[in-house]
């Protein structure tokens, strides 16, 4: 025996697990949104994800080259935010806005604040959030679906089938398959829960937050006397619940936590969405909920396994 | 309170918490022990169990033979050691333990008869006293990997009230099957070891729990612990780490939850391995004590993975070459499984009493990839046996706050490594816990100071 032993802490076995097949598994489980997205809306969509895809990982390579940390880009999680940040972006937006919203993503929210594991809000939600403020009538400027094979001039309305004002209701087949106008993302259910089945089976979620999170909203539209089954399918709460609030970093880590993080984001939705001025609530939902993650799991770590309600004193 | 127990309607076995899939690798489980003899010499250290170290009592130059006393400990929470070979004792000096800290060793040269102490009978037993006297003479300790001294677990005091044995045969760490081969070769010391227990601790009933990816032992326990043996019965486990963990396989085998600080005799049963059950019934037969072990030699750097019996303080250098010698480079050597095993700096170390394998793992396996940041999936809460919280244990232990390392119950830890396992950024989650124990063991003495 020539060759030096490494010396090392147990365990020294390890999982196939590693953070880039993660970030790899949610991008799977994005390719049927944004393929029936570029069906629905054209080849703009396609163009719309490339660039912010591309303009967050560009700016996650170059922050981290101004703040001279070592590059992170591998870990595929850039790309994941520029996805997410076009499906919660209006299909006709300029495109100078989609790239102002990725750098907004990655330096601000994300690299100012530490890189991955330490922004304390979702990035592509609060770049939506701030795009939204900026740019009201670009931002809910959306597009009927399919307008660009007829080129018709009117193609374009200011109301999602959640605006208070639009008489426009569709039926629920419309809105499961996305026949309706809205954000690239949020317009078709069927591909959405395509994405988050598979994200379960691959064990990268678990159902807790999307099951609490879509159950209140549909608990308490019912009880404020809306369409329950409207109100699930219509707007970003598929696209949240399932892609957004089981963001690893901004949801709480403990059970008991993510139940009260999805039943909270539940219930701002429906208050914004029934009460409130804006048509739609998901993003402000979440990004309030992010904020609150870290008292949440104080309140909740699990009590150890034995744990007998003192800390014990002999060591 | 818990509803999967509810809805097991009390079947062991019950629902345990986390816990992680760990490939199997059991390579060795149809490889019968071989015996190794044909060793120059025996590196016998003195701290060889948990309690106090024992203080040789043999000289330079003496002759011993196999099976003699050669250290004793004053203390009565330590184990004897017996010379594991005939032969003279040509050096008493310190060693370093893999974990840092010397101890005293007696090295003794074999002269290869193997010749017995004449002194050594086997034992009567009629009463309590005898049971925990024999496994003091014997010199046992928990075979299992811990290492704590059998003739304390089986002292029960007065108010203690026993009423079930389990015997703990789950072997749940990847690549080891010594156990499953001491129940294949040796099923009639380990029920015989059983009996006697049993009945002179008077205690109701004994299980015998163990992993279903054993099938050639559970075969060979099915067919006999049959309708003769009403009071003992074979739990057959899922196989899933850290199964074989003791306060875990109390709550999957009879559904009790020891606190935490106390003992399993607090909850009413003693937990046992599998072989030193069959060492306490063999050295009751026979009188021979604990002087051999059979120990799996596996890993993707050796040769001809085996398991063999070999003496007590063979050099692990000895050993591999006996299974033909490194297949490749090695760049761990490992003292147990691959999940709690303690990594040696040389091969020059010997084995020791409570050692179940080796492994040699090779560059590839040995797992060295840099730990990447945290990404708060959760994974390692999940896999907790303990319902620990190890990513905010790391945080705490970085950040050095004490009192949240007692609030989050970090002593609680055994070190079972799921966390490690599972987590997908490679963080030293273990590792970290172990610096937060000792700072908080700092903590407390600079405290009572």
């Amino acid at each position: 025996m020539d060759s030096k032993l490494c010396i090392s802490s147990s365990p020294h076995l390890h999982s196939k697990t590693n953070t880039r097949k993660i970030m790899l598994d949610v991008i799977i489980a994005l390719i049927p949104t944004a393929i029936s997205t570029s069906v629905i809306f054209g080849a703009r969509a396609i163009l719309l994800i490339c660039t912010t895809t591309i303009s967050c990982v560009l700016s996650e390579i170059i922050s981290r080259i101004i703040m001279r940390r070592n590059d992170t880009s591998s870990d595929l999680s850039a790309i994941v935010t520029g996805i997410l940040l076009a499906f919660n972006l209006p299909v006709n937006i300029n495109v100078f806005i989609a790239i102002l919203g990725s750098v907004i993503a990655i330096v601000v929210v994300k690299q100012l604040f530490g890189g991955l594991g330490q922004n304390f809000v979702n990035p592509a939600l609060c770049a939506r959030i701030i795009l939204l403020i900026s740019f009201p009538k670009d931002m809910s400027t959306y597009t009927f679906p399919f307008s660009y094979l007829t080129h018709s001039l009117d193609a374009t309305t200011n109301a999602t089938p959640l605006s208070h004002s639009t008489s426009f209701i569709p039926n629920y087949t419309d809105l499961f398959c996305g026949n309706i106008p809205g954000s690239l993302g949020e317009v078709c259910s069927l591909t959405l829960i395509l994405g988050g089945v598979y994200l379960v089976i691959r064990k990268v979620i678990s159902l807790t937050i999307p099951l609490t999170y879509i159950g209140t909203v549909f608990i308490f539209t019912f009880i404020f006397g809306k369409d329950p089954i409207f109100h699930v399918l219509s707007g970003g709460l598929l696209l949240g619940a399932i892609f957004m609030a089981t963001d690893y970093v901004t949801s709480p880590v403990t059970f008991k936590g993510k139940i009260i993080f999805g039943i909270g984001c539940g219930i701002i939705t429906v208050l914004i969405r029934v009460f409130g001025n804006l048509p739609e609530g998901v993003s402000f939902a979440i990004v309030l909920m992010n904020i609150l993650v870290p008292h949440i799991e104080k309140l909740t770590i699990p009590k150890a396994f034995g744990w007998e309600g003192k800390v014990n004193e002999k060591i | 309170m818990h509803i999967t127990g509810f809805l097991n309607l009390s079947v062991p076995p019950f629902k345990i918490h986390g816990g992680i899939k760990v490939p199997h690798l059991k390579n060795t489980s149809n490889s019968k022990c071989e015996i190794l003899k044909d060793i120059e010499s025996v590196l016998i250290p003195m701290q060889q169990h948990i309690g106090a170290p024992c203080i040789p009592i043999v000289k330079v130059n003496e002759h011993v033979k196999l099976g003699q006393v050669i250290a004793n400990s004053e203390n009565n929470f330590s184990a004897k050691i017996h010379s594991s070979v005939s032969g003279i004792v040509s050096k008493i000096d310190n060693i370093i333990m893999p974990d840092g800290s010397t101890t005293k060793a007696i090295t003794i040269e074999s002269d290869k008869k193997f010749e017995l102490y004449a002194n050594l009978k086997a034992p009567s037993i009629k009463s309590p006293k005898d049971l925990v006297n024999a496994a003091c003479n014997c010199g046992l300790v928990g075979l299992g990997g811990a290492g704590f001294p059998t003739h304390i677990k089986l002292d029960l005091k007065n108010n203690q009230n026993i009423d079930t044995l389990i015997i703990n045969a789950a072997e749940c760490e990847p690549y080891i099957t010594s156990d499953n081969r001491t129940i294949i070769e040796n099923i009639n010391d380990v029920i015989d070891g059983i009996k006697i227990i049993v009945k002179t601790l008077k205690i109701e009933k004994a299980i015998i729990a163990i992993e279903t990816n054993k099938p050639e032992a559970i075969k060979i326990l099915d067919k006999r612990i049959n309708s003769k043996f009403s009071n003992i019965k074979v739990i057959k486990l899922e196989s899933r780490y850290p199964q074989g963990a003791e306060k875990v396989l109390i709550k999957s085998c009879i559904n009790r939850v020891v606190p935490i600080g106390k003992l399993p005799a607090d909850v009413g049963c003693i937990v046992m391995n599998v072989t030193t059950i069959a060492t306490l019934s063999k050295y009751i037969k026979t009188g021979i004590p604990l002087v051999s072990k059979c120990i799996t030699v596996d890993g993707s750097a050796i040769s001809n993975p085996k398991n063999i019996v070999v003496p007590i303080g063979t050099s692990i250098k000895d050993i591999i070459k006996f299974c033909g010698g490194y297949k490749s480079p090695p760049k761990k050597i490992l003292l147990g499984g691959p999940m709690m095993g303690i990594c040696l700096a040389d091969d020059n170390f010997p084995i020791l009493k409570q050692n179940n394998s080796i492994l040699a793992l090779d560059e590839r396996e040995s797992n060295l990839s840099e730990p990447s940041i945290c990404i708060r999936c959760g994974k390692c809460i999940k896999s907790c046996p303990m319902k620990l919280t190890p990513l905010f244990l790391e945080q705490s232990v970085k950040n050095n706050d004490i009192d949240s390392l007692n609030k989050l119950n970090i002593m609680n830890c055994m070190e079972c490594g799921c966390c490690s396992f599972i987590c997908p950024a490679h963080r030293p989650l273990v590792q970290s816990i172990r610096l937060g124990k000792k700072i908080l063991r700092n903590s407390k003495t600079i405290k009572k100071r």
